[in-house]
C-alpha cells in the first residue's frame, strides 16, 4: 500500500493571533509552527500501517520552504520520504488540486489527512483529493474542505471526520464522528480519509528521537513545481474577534441574580 | 439564477441549521435580486421552511438516500441547482454539511468557502467572512467563481422569520452505486447532542473525578443542556471522548455555555467562543477562563452547581 499523508504546517494551538499589513497578512512574528495536530492522528495512523501491514508512507505540503522543518519533523517521527510542492497556499481548492497531482503521478492509494486544519483552511481538501489520507481540517483557515475536494478530484472514495479505520486488501472499514455517536462504513481503495483524535489515540502519538533525526536528514525531501491550479477564492483580510467586555461577577451567594441576569439580560433562559 | 439552499433533516425532522440555513439564503438572495429555493431530502411535512422564506421548496424522495452519504447527498443538491438554473448553493456546516461540501463543490465547479458567520459584506466581488484559526479571528474571503458553495457556521446568522407561500414540487433525482456505505450507527437515544443544543453545561478537572458528574447531568436536565468535558478530562477517561468540546475536540456554538471547574486554557477557549453567552464557576479568581466569559461565580462547584440546579428548577416552574 502506498500512503500519502497530507501535512499542513500550522500556528501551534497555544498561538497568539495577530494580523499585519492592513490586516491582509497573518503576523508570524514569534509564531510557533507545528505540523497540524490533526495530521499527526492520521500520520501515526499511516506508520501503525507501515510496521503492521507493510506500507510506505510519503509526506507532502504545499508551501514555501519555510514549511520544511515541519516535514523534517514528520520524516523523523518515520515517514519514508516527503514532498513538497514550491507554492504559497492560498485556498483549498488550488491545494487540493496539487495534492491530487502528486497523488495521481505517484500512484498513491490511500490519502490521508487531518480533517482539518488550524489555520483557515476549514476541512476542504480531504474530499477533494479522495483516497489520500489527510487530517479533518488544518487549524489554520481552510474549515475542513481540503480532504474532501481531493477526493473529489480523483475520484477516490472520501471519510471524513474518521476516527478508525482497518485495511485488508483494498477492503476498507471506517467509523466515523456523527452528531452524538458514530457511524461504521465499509469502502474500498483507492480513499482519501480526513481523520481526528480516534483514528489513534492521543497517548500513541510520537515524539521524534534523536535517532529519528538524525536519519530524517538523509531522508529524501522532493521540492516539485505546483501546476498552474488556479485558486477560487481568495482571502481579502482578516479580523479579530470584538474585544470582550469584562466579566460581570456574580457573589456565590446571590444565585438569584445570576439567574435574574440569565432570563432578563442575556435572554437564554 | 437562483440560491440554494440545503434544508438538513435527521430521522424525518428538520435539524434547527435548516431554519437557518433558509434564513440566510433569503438574505444572500435578496442582495442579489432572485430568489431561494430550499432542497429536502426525505422528508414530508416541509411548509415549516415557508416561515424563513423558501419561496420554492423541492422534495426529494429516495429509499436509496435513506442514511446519509456524503456522495449521494452532494450528486442530488448539484443535480437540483442545475435543474432550477442555481448557481449559488448554501448548506450548513455541521459534521454532515462538512464532509459533503467539498465533493459538492468539485461537482458543481464551485468556489466552496466553510464556517462562514455573516452574510456577503459585498455581493460584487463576493465577499463572505469566515472563522479563522479555530475561532481566534476570521478571514473575509472572496469567492471568485461564478458558481458558489457556502457553508454557513451554526448559530452565527441566526434564525428569521419572513413568512412567505411556498410552491412544493418533487424532483426525481438519479442516484448511482457509492464508494462508502454505511454498515451501522451507534447513537445514544433521546440524549440532546451537543451540535444541537441551545445550551451546553460543561465541567472540567475542578470535579475531582468522574463520580461527581452526577449534578452535572442533573444541571444539564433541567436546563435541557447537553453535557461536555475539557480535554484533560476525556484524556483521563472521566468521560467519553465524544463530550470533549476545544480546539482539537468538538466545537459549540451554543447560546448558552456554562463551565464548571475549567481553567479556561487557550485550547479549549478556541473551541467554545462561537458561544453566545458564558458562565464560568471555579474556585480560582485568577483563572483565565473568567477573561473570555459573560458572568462568573468564583465559588466551589460542590456548593454553587447544587444550589443553580434548585434556583433553576424553581424559576423553571414558574415561568413554564
Amino acid at each position: 500500500m502506498k500512503i500519502l499523508v497530507c501535512i499542513s504546517h500550522v500556528p501551534d494551538t497555544t498561538s497568539k493571533i495577530n494580523f499585519t499589513d492592513n490586516d491582509t497578512k497573518f503576523d508570524t512574528n514569534g509564531v510557533q509552527f507545528v505540523i497540524n495536530p490533526y495530521d499527526e492522528f492520521v500520520l501515526t495512523r499511516a506508520m501503525w500501517f507501515k510496521e503492521k501491514q507493510g506500507a510506505s508512507v510519503t509526506v507532502v505540503n504545499v508551501g514555501s520552504a519555510s514549511t520544511e522543518p515541519t516535514l523534517r519533523k514528520a520524516l523523523a517521527i518515520g515517514a519514508d520520504d516527503a514532498i513538497r510542492v514550491n507554492a504559497e497556499p492560498i485556498d483549498g481548492m488550488s491545494v487540493a488540486k496539487e495534492i491530487a497531482e502528486v497523488a495521481k503521478n505517484g500512484g498513491y492509494d490511500l490519502v490521508l489527512a487531518g480533517k482539518e486544519s488550524s489555520d483557515y483552511n476549514g476541512q476542504m481538501v480531504p474530499g477533494m483529493v479522495a483516497a489520500v489520507l489527510a487530517g479533518k481540517e488544518s487549524s489554520d483557515y481552510n474549515g475542513q474542505m481540503v480532504p474532501g475536494m481531493v477526493a473529489a478530484l480523483l475520484g477516490f472514495n472520501f471519510v471524513n471526520g474518521c476516527v478508525g479505520m482497518e485495511v485488508d486488501g483494498n477492503n476498507v472499514t471506517a467509523t466515523r464522528e456523527i452528531d452524538g455517536g458514530s457511524e461504521s462504513l465499509v469502502t474500498t481503495l483507492p480513499l482519501v480519509v480526513g481523520g481526528q483524535k480516534g483514528i489513534v489515540e492521543e497517548s500513541d502519538l510520537r515524539i521524534p528521537n534523536m535517532r529519528g533525526i538524525m536519519m530524517a536528514r538523509k531522508k529524501p525531501l522532493n521540492v516539485v513545481e505546483p501546476t498552474s491550479s488556479e485558486n477560487a477564492t481568495s482571502s481579502q483580510s482578516f479580523e479579530k474577534p470584538a474585544p470582550k467586555g469584562a466579566v460581570k461577577l456574580v457573589d456565590a451567594d446571590n444565585i438569584d441574580e445570576l439567574i435574574n441576569l440569565l432570563h432578563n439580560k442575556a435572554k437564554v433562559i | 439564477m437562483s440560491v440554494l439552499v440545503y434544508a438538513n433533516s435527521s430521522e424525518g425532522k428538520f435539524k434547527k441549521s435548516a431554519f437557518e440555513v433558509v434564513s440566510y439564503g433569503k438574505k444572500v438572495a435578496e442582495e442579489l435580486g432572485t430568489n431561494v429555493i430550499a432542497v429536502t431530502i426525505n422528508i414530508d411535512g416541509v411548509a415549516e421552511l415557508q416561515n424563513y422564506g423558501a419561496e420554492t421548496i423541492v422534495t426529494v424522495n429516495n429509499d436509496g438516500l435513506k442514511v446519509f452519504n456524503a456522495q449521494g447527498y452532494a450528486s442530488v443538491i448539484k443535480q437540483v441547482a442545475e435543474a432550477k438554473g442555481s448557481n449559488v448553493i448554501i448548506i450548513d456546516s455541521s459534521i454532515d454539511g462538512l464532509y459533503l461540501g467539498p465533493l459538492l463543490s468539485v461537482a458543481f465547479n464551485a468556489g466552496y468557502a466553510s464556517n462562514v458567520v455573516a452574510a456577503p459584506s459585498s455581493t460584487s466581488p463576493f465577499i463572505v467572512k469566515r472563522k479563522a484559526f479555530s475561532n481566534k479571528g476570521f478571514n473575509n474571503t472572496e469567492i471568485s467563481t461564478e458558481n458558489k458553495v457556502i457553508g454557513l457556521a451554526k448559530n452565527s446568522y441566526g434564525i428569521h422569520e419572513n413568512s412567505v407561500t411556498a410552491s412544493v414540487e418533487s424532483f426525481q433525482a438519479s442516484i448511482g452505486d457509492f464508494g462508502v456505505a454505511s454498515t451501522s450507527i451507534d447513537k445514544a437515544v433521546g440524549k440532546v447532542t451537543i451540535a444541537d443544543a441551545d445550551v451546553v453545561v460543561s465541567a472540567g478537572r475542578g470535579l475531582k473525578g468522574p463520580e461527581n458528574w452526577g449534578m452535572v447531568e442533573e444541571l444539564a436536565d433541567v436546563l435541557g443542556a447537553a453535557t461536555a468535558c475539557s480535554k484533560p478530562v476525556s484524556d483521563l477517561g472521566w468521560r467519553p471522548h465524544g463530550e470533549h468540546v476545544g480546539q482539537t475536540g468538538k466545537p459549540v456554538a451554543t447560546n448558552l455555555y456554562i463551565a464548571i471547574g475549567i481553567s479556561g486554557a487557550i485550547q479549549h477557549l478556541a473551541g467554545i467562543n462561537a458561544s453566545k453567552v458564558k458562565v464560568v464557576i471555579n474556585t480560582d479568581p485568577e483563572a483565565p477562563f473568567f477573561k473570555a466569559a459573560d458572568y462568573g461565580i468564583v465559588g466551589d462547584a460542590f456548593e454553587v452547581v447544587p444550589q443553580l440546579i434548585s434556583k433553576l428548577r424553581d424559576f423553571k416552574a414558574q415561568n413554564s
